[in-house]
Parts: C-alpha cells; sequence; structure tokens
C-alpha cells in the first residue's frame, strides 16, 4: 500500500465531506446521552452515598447486594437486559430510556461508592463541630460534609466520568445511533476508515480537555499530601 | 448563689462493655469557671460530650439552662445553640474562610439573611480579635488562629455556657497564649465555663472550681488552692504531683 492509498484509506478529506452529515448527527447524540447520563448517574450515586451514612442493616445490606450486583453486570449484558427485559414487565421504554436506566443502575454504583469513599474521608469531627452549633444530621451533611467529600475525590469523580462518556458508545447495541454507530454506518456505507478516524479525533477533542484538567488535579493532589 | 445552669446527676456511660462515667454529678452555676482535670481515659471529654449529647449517656439527668437534655421531646438542634463547644483539633470546616464558619449556623440555624449573618460573624470575630483575618481558609491561619476562630464561631450563637476539651493542646507552646487570652477574656464578660485542660497556670488565676476526675468518678473537688495546694485525696495528690514534676 502507497503512502497515498493510506492516507486515502484513513485520512480522505472528500470521504469526511461526505460522511459529516452523518457523524454530526453522532456527536450530538453522544453529546445528549453524556448530558443524561452523567448527572443522572451522579445523582444515583448520590443517593446510595447518603443510603450508606445510615447505620441500619435493614438498609445496609440490601445496598451492599444493590451496589455489587450492578458493579458486576457487564453495562453492555444490563443495558440489552433493560432494553429487552422491560417490554416483558409491561413496560415499552424507547432507547434513551433504557439507556439511562441501565446507566442510573450502573454508573450510579460506581459513583456511589467513589462518592462513599469521600464522605468516609472526612473526619468525624466536622460533623460533631456542626450539630454542636445546632445543624440536623442533614444540614451537617449538605453543608460540611459533602463539598469537602467531593473535594477530596474530585479526581475519581472526573476519572469516573469519562469512563461513562467513553462508554456511551454502547447505546449503539439498542439501536441508539451515537458517534461510534454512525462513524461505522458511514464507513460501511463508504468502504473506508475515515469516519471511524474522525470520531477518535472528536472523542480526543472532546475529553482531551477533561484528560489534562484531572492530571492538573492529580498533581496538586499529590503536591497536598506531600 | 445564683442557679445552676448546667445540672448533670449520676450519669453513666458505657461504650460497650465499657464503662466510662460512673456516676457523675456536677453542677455549674452562672458565670462560674469549672476546671476539669484527670488523667487520660478517665472520662472528662465523654462527660463534656454528655452535656450537649454529642454522646448518649447510659443513664442519669442533664439540664442545661432549664433544659432536659435527654428528653425525647427536646429539640435537642435547638438546645445545642445554647452550649457552645471548642475542640482540642478545632474541627475548623476547611473549605470555607473563617467568615464563613463562623456564619454556617447564624444563617443555617438561625435562619438570618446573609448580610445580617456575616455582621454577627464578624462581630464574633472581632472578639477573638481576628477580624482582619475574616476572609482567610484555615488553612492560612496559625492553630491559635484556628481555635480563635473556632471560640468565635461557638460564642457567634450566643451560648449560656461554653465546653472546652483541651482546647489548647494541639498548639505549639508559643501559641497558647492567645488562645488562653480569648477565654479569659470569655470569662470577665461574664460567660459560665467548662474547660477541660492541662493549663494548670490558668486554673490556677482563672478557675472558681477545679473538679479531679479518674476511672469515671469525680475524686474530689473544690477552688484551686485547695485542689492543687492541699488535694485530700491520695489519687488527686498523685495527679497533682505528677503533673506538676512536668
Ligand atoms: N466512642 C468511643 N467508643 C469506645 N470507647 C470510647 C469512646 N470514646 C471514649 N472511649 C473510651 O472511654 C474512656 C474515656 O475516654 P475519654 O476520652 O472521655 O477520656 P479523657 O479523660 O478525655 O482522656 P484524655 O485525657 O486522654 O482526653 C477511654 O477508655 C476511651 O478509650
Ligand atoms: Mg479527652
Amino acid at each position: 500500500m502507497s503512502f497515498d492509498e493510506f492516507l486515502q484509506a484513513f485520512f480522505s478529506l472528500e470521504i469526511l465531506q461526505q460522511a459529516w452529515p452523518i457523524l454530526w448527527a453522532g456527536l450530538l447524540n453522544t453529546l445528549l446521552l453524556s448530558v443524561v447520563v452523567v448527572p443522572l448517574g451522579f445523582l444515583g450515586g448520590l443517593i446510595l452515598a447518603l443510603l450508606g451514612t445510615v447505620h441500619s442493616r435493614w438498609v445496609r445490606w440490601p445496598l451492599i447486594a444493590w451496589v455489587d450486583l450492578f458493579r458486576s453486570l457487564p453495562p453492555l449484558v444490563l443495558l440489552v437486559f433493560v432494553y429487552a427485559g422491560l417490554p416483558f414487565a409491561g413496560l415499552e421504554v424507547t432507547a434513551l430510556t433504557a439507556v439511562a436506566i441501565g446507566f442510573f443502575l450502573n454508573t450510579g454504583a460506581y459513583y456511589g461508592e467513589i462518592l462513599r469513599a469521600g464522605i468516609e474521608s472526612v473526619p468525624r469531627g466536622q460533623v460533631e463541630a456542626a450539630r454542636c452549633t445546632g445543624l440536623t444530621a442533614a444540614q451537617a451533611m449538605a453543608h460540611v460534609v459533602l463539598p469537602q467529600a467531593v473535594r477530596n475525590v474530585l479526581p475519581d469523580l472526573i476519572s469516573n466520568t469519562l469512563e461513562v462518556v467513553k462508554l456511551t458508545s454502547i447505546a449503539s447495541v439498542v439501536a441508539l445511533p451515537e458517534l461510534l454507530f454512525q462513524a461505522r454506518q458511514a464507513q460501511s456505507v463508504t468502504y473506508n476508515a475515515t469516519p471511524i478516524m474522525a470520531a477518535a479525533v472528536i472523542y480526543f477533542i472532546l475529553l482531551w480537555p477533561v484528560v489534562r484538567l484531572l492530571s492538573r488535579l492529580e498533581n496538586r493532589q499529590m503536591a497536598g499530601r506531600r | 448563689m445564683s442557679a445552676a445552669i448546667v445540672e448533670a446527676r449520676g450519669v453513666h456511660k458505657h461504650f460497650g462493655g465499657l464503662h466510662v462515667l460512673k456516676g457523675v454529678d456536677l453542677a455549674v452555676r452562672e458565670r462560674e469557671l469549672v476546671f476539669v482535670i484527670g488523667p487520660s481515659g478517665s472520662g472528662k471529654s465523654t462527660l463534656l460530650r454528655c452535656l450537649n449529647r454529642l454522646e448518649e449517656p447510659s443513664d442519669g439527668s442533664i439540664t442545661v439552662d432549664g433544659i432536659d437534655m435527654l428528653d425525647r421531646r427536646t429539640d435537642i438542634n435547638k438546645a445545642r445553640q445554647r452550649i457552645g463547644m471548642v475542640f482540642q483539633s478545632f474541627n475548623l470546616y476547611p473549605h470555607m474562610t473563617a467568615l464563613g464558619n463562623v456564619a454556617l449556623a447564624l444563617r443555617r440555624v438561625q435562619g438570618l439573611p446573609r448580610a445580617e449573618a456575616e455582621a454577627r460573624a464578624r462581630q464574633a470575630l472581632e472578639r477573638v480579635h481576628l477580624a482582619d483575618r475574616a476572609g482567610h481558609y484555615p488553612g492560612q491561619l496559625s492553630g491559635g488562629q484556628q481555635q480563635r476562630v473556632a471560640i468565635a464561631r461557638a460564642i457567634a450563637l450566643e451560648p449560656r455556657v461554653m465546653l472546652f476539651d483541651e482546647p489548647t493542646s494541639a498548639l505549639d507552646p508559643e501559641l497558647v497564649g492567645g488562645v488562653l487570652q480569648a477565654m479569659r477574656e470569655l470569662r470577665e464578660s461574664g460567660m459560665t465555663m467548662v474547660v477541660v485542660s492541662h493549663e494548670m497556670g490558668f486554673a490556677r488565676a482563672a478557675a472558681d472550681r477545679v473538679v479531679f476526675m479518674d476511672g469515671g468518678r469525680i475524686v474530689e473537688e473544690g477552688p484551686p488552692e485547695a485542689i492543687f495546694g492541699n488535694p485530700q485525696q491520695e489519687r488527686t495528690r498523685a495527679f497533682i504531683g505528677q503533673i506538676e514534676r512536668h
């Protein structure tokens, strides 16, 4: 294969131009998915982490079982299960709803474990000081513990968010045309790898700033610990 | 003799199988400064923490400013505003400025609007001579300054009594003076105080009464001259002798 042929097969401007509308639609879906799935997963995680502070085994054991279950199931399996399974329970769900539910369960379990570690990293004296001044347990959690908890595990939260955004590509299995799905469509129509390369570049442009931010935070935490 | 603001009767505390308080009676009158001393593990912190129900006593009764602290119907969050507490480890909120630390409860518990809460917080910081540090975060303050912010955080709520649990033990020696000075001024303003501390000089100068605890009981109490100069109990004598050799 000559260099020209290589360029033609992987980086053809002509093909890119042809495929762009398809890719663009996919990009929009990926962005939409991320904007839905990240906050939802975070919310699920927050609920789990808060439940984790309840000292009752009637909460504790179901919680452990829940988190273990949804961290063990491969997200892809979970998604197919939700999409194909819920109709049997009489619930027709759109692809987007299925993805939202699947990520709420899977991603929520991960965010939940991260936030739980964050909450546990805040010294007990912080809550005691807050309660001594008359704050309720909920107020102490909201104003004193959670802000510190989130700050302490921010790199982990961001790192998980990166994974989540990348994972949105599995939405294609329930025929939700996100970026990677669209790129493969375009590839099969054009018999050319350029759309795939373009998708890779788009992912990179999308996520690289977040990766940089993450590195900086990690470096700062390392420096703080010294 | 004025009425007791704090009245603890027959207070017991168990931690699992560990019997930490074994029937403690303590009455603190208005404007009184009671100093609590005793060996490590004797239950001094536990006693203080029972007074504002940070720990749940296993038995006994506690009233503060006429409120039955152990009654289920008592609004504990309301009652706690009358009892300020200062910890050995300061426990300032690291994500808030000094002003934010002091203003938090004024806003969230007392429901003051932001401007008013901050004005009151500033006044409290002035009382510990830290008005010029209002915008600093705890990490930017010395240990002594942090502890004074913690005092301001407590007095901003205008409590009827203040509890101090070894407020100077975590400080470098040169920073102790500023905190003791703030406590002395608080005392002069008429605050009722219960202080657990090893600062015997401060006890001699400022305490009305010294309480010696050992093994979960109050062994002996009296004016500082009597406890330090002429202790009646063997255990008190041994303890006083020990700390004076330091
Ligand atoms: N939350 C807890 N759980 C179990 N045991 C505890 C708890 N808090 C205190 N204790 C135990 O109760 C006893 C009394 O502790 P406390 O902290 O009241 O002593 P102290 O007089 O304040 O001692 P120090 O001078 O070291 O601060 C100790 O044996 C301690 O280990
Ligand atoms: Mg103690």
